[in-house]
């Protein structure tokens, strides 16, 4: 196991004060910290080998290509993935709209009659499923699609546990697609994913998976979920904001219709058309985002030598604290898994009489940075009908102390509103 | 540490909020919502036979957010459009003021204890929603201070 307080020292940002007062940091379910090792790595980049990739024939072009090309080579097996399988993209937002768009671009050419995968090609009749507990990240693109096609939306549900509500029939014969995420970033449940996107292949779907919340704090191998698509951010993970990754089977990324179009990402370009590059390339156009890369290859090395297998046991004794801890406290609930089975790091709770965004505000008060909101998860919010909740996360910089000074944020939250504050409906 | 922010008066407009829910006869309702947390407000104004107005709110939110839509309740109910207007646009400057400004007490009466409130960016959404609810309503009624008054 790592030893907590050296981690620490690679965070500058984690010896500042906030508000005059120590800062605990708590909400890298939104975004991670960086170590200055990743910070390090994008300015060696742009103080020595800075140029545009895959064009030119330079020297430092060829530094430059060669940085981008192995840092997509140290992420790729990072999650035990083929090197071509791993696309760059904006964020993972970006990466799901990719596939989404690719549904809508290869319905569009089928209905001009041109020649698609009709694995791609969806319309009335046809549906998509997801889960209750997604991100809008992963909801709203394929609200849109649907939308778009006329194709229907369907959804598993919550169990008031907080576990996805597995029933038969939502996945049937009409199913084209099926997207469900890893962790929950707002319950902390981790779904059995190897078991929907069986589900998904039986019928002959394709199926996605939101790794967001997993892959920054748990061993993943891509191979292993069984899924076709994956999609994560760069930023939750200690690396740049900037940079999330589509990781695809190429037999699949080969055939997509591009998502966005340009240079860098074509074979051949005549006036009246054009052929595209295969993927990774085929969906990287214009100069991508090469510091970033470069900056999100040196965090997977960073986690790697503290071991991912590490990573999740460190979470799991603070997640278990943070849950024993929160339940010592009269009046306040926990939404989600109340042990960590089958569960990560994010704890959302509510504080009866006590609105999540006041709660949130004394525990910045005393410095301590959590979220509070709908987390981009409105509908399970609704679900649980809560109007928002404050939540914990935790990462490989956090110890027992940083939950004992939420704790205490929270008691004085309840102070200050008064331990019987009758708010009138 | 808090006391700038949570002064007693929104507390107590908080845990006693004055003029939610009451029943009046709508002229326009607008419902607003805060995207970022969830906190929503539904305004509804209506006028009395003297030309005045009247206001009532429903909604669920933050302390800031509900304490705001009592006092702006309270202080708008009953005034004419032309009357309310001062008081609406000082409410917004002071939410603009980044806690540079003092209050107008005369004008503002019980809202001056919001002035906290504008040092916070991340809060200041929830103090203004009732209100931006309210100038939106009025709008939909045309019962600003712009247009004249119909003919009863
Ligand atoms: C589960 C999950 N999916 C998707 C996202 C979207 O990530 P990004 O905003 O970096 O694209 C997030 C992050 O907020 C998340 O937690």
């Amino acid at each position: 196991m790592f030893d907590v307080n050296e981690v620490r020292a690679d965070f500058p940002i984690l010896s500042r004060s906030v508000r005059g007062v120590p800062l605990v940091y708590l909400d890298s379910g939104a975004t991670s910290q960086k170590p200055t090792q990743v910070l390090d790595a994008e300015r060696f980049f742009y103080e020595n080998s800075n140029a545009v990739v895959h064009r030119g024939a330079h020297a430092l072009a060829e530094e430059a290509t060669d940085a981008y090309e192995r840092a997509r080579q140290t992420i790729s097996s990072f999650v035990g993935a083929q090197v071509d399988e791993i696309v760059f993209t904006k964020n993972a937002t970006e990466g799901i709209n990719l596939v989404a768009y690719a549904f809508s671009n290869a319905t569009d050419k089928a209905r001009q009659g041109l020649d698609v995968d009709q694995r791609f090609v969806i319309g009335p009749g046809d549906s998509i499923v997801v889960t209750e507990m997604e991100h809008h990240a992963n909801l709203v693109p394929w609200q849109e699609l649907c939308a778009k096609t006329g194709a229907q939306l369907r959804w598993f549900g919550i169990t008031d546990e907080g576990r996805l509500d597995i029933q038969p029939g939502i996945i049937d014969s009409t199913t084209k697609f099926v997207s469900v995420v890893h962790q929950s970033n707002l319950l902390g449940t981790i779904n059995p994913v190897r078991e929907i996107m069986d589900m998904a292949h039986a019928v002959g779907a394709l199926g996605m998976v939101d790794l967001c919340q997993s892959v920054p704090h748990m061993p993943v191998n891509v191979q292993e979920l069984g899924a076709d698509f994956a999609s994560w951010s760069g930023h939750k993970m200690l690396g740049p904001t900037g940079i999330g990754i589509l990781w695809g089977r190429t037999e699949l990324l080969n055939i997509m219709p591009p998502f966005l179009t340009g240079g860098s990402m074509i074979e051949m370009v005549h006036m009246d058309q054009s052929t595209y590059a295969p993927a990774p390339q085929r969906f990287e156009a214009g100069v991508p985002m090469v510091a970033q890369a470069i900056g999100l290859a040196r965090a997977c090395e960073y986690l790697s030598d503290l071991g991912m297998e590490n990573v999740f046991q460190h979470e799991q004794e603070l997640t278990a604290y943070t849950l024993a801890e929160l339940a010592k406290i009269p009046g306040v609930r926990v939404i989600g898994p109340l042990d960590t089975r089958d569960r990560g790091s994010a704890v959302s709770f509510v504080v009866d009489g006590i609105h999540p965004h006041d709660v949130g505000h004394l525990m910045d008060a005393m410095g301590v940075a959590v979220r509070v909101g709908h987390h981009c998860c409105w509908p399970t919010c609704r679900r649980f009908d809560v109007p928002a909740t404050t939540r914990i996360t935790t990462y490989i910089y956090n110890d027992k102390s940083d939950i004992d000074q939420a704790i205490a944020g929270i008691k004085s939250a309840q102070e200050f509103f008064g331990a019987s504050v009758a708010v009138s409906a | 540490m808090s006391e700038d922010l949570y002064q007693e008066i929104i507390l107590d407009h908080y845990k006693n909020p004055r003029g939610k829910r009451v029943k009046i006869d709508s002229l326009a309702q607008s419902y607003q919502v805060n995207p970022t947390c969830g906190d929503e407000i539904t305004v509804d104004v209506g006028q009395n036979s003297d030309g005045t107005l009247l206001v009532s709110y429903d909604g669920q939110g933050c302390s800031i957010s509900q304490a705001s839509a009592s006092v702006m309740s309270e202080l708008i109910n009953g005034k004419t459009p032309e009357q309310a207007a001062p008081i609406q646009a000082a409410f917004m400057e002071l939410m603009k003021s980044k806690g540079q400004l003092e209050p107008d007490e005369d004008v503002l009466e019980d809202a001056i204890a919001f002035a906290g409130v504008s040092k916070y960016p991340a809060r200041i959404k929830c103090a203004l929603i009732s209100w931006m609810a309210l100038s939106d309503a009025q709008i939909k009624a045309s019962l600003t201070a712009t247009t004249t008054t119909r003919d009863e």
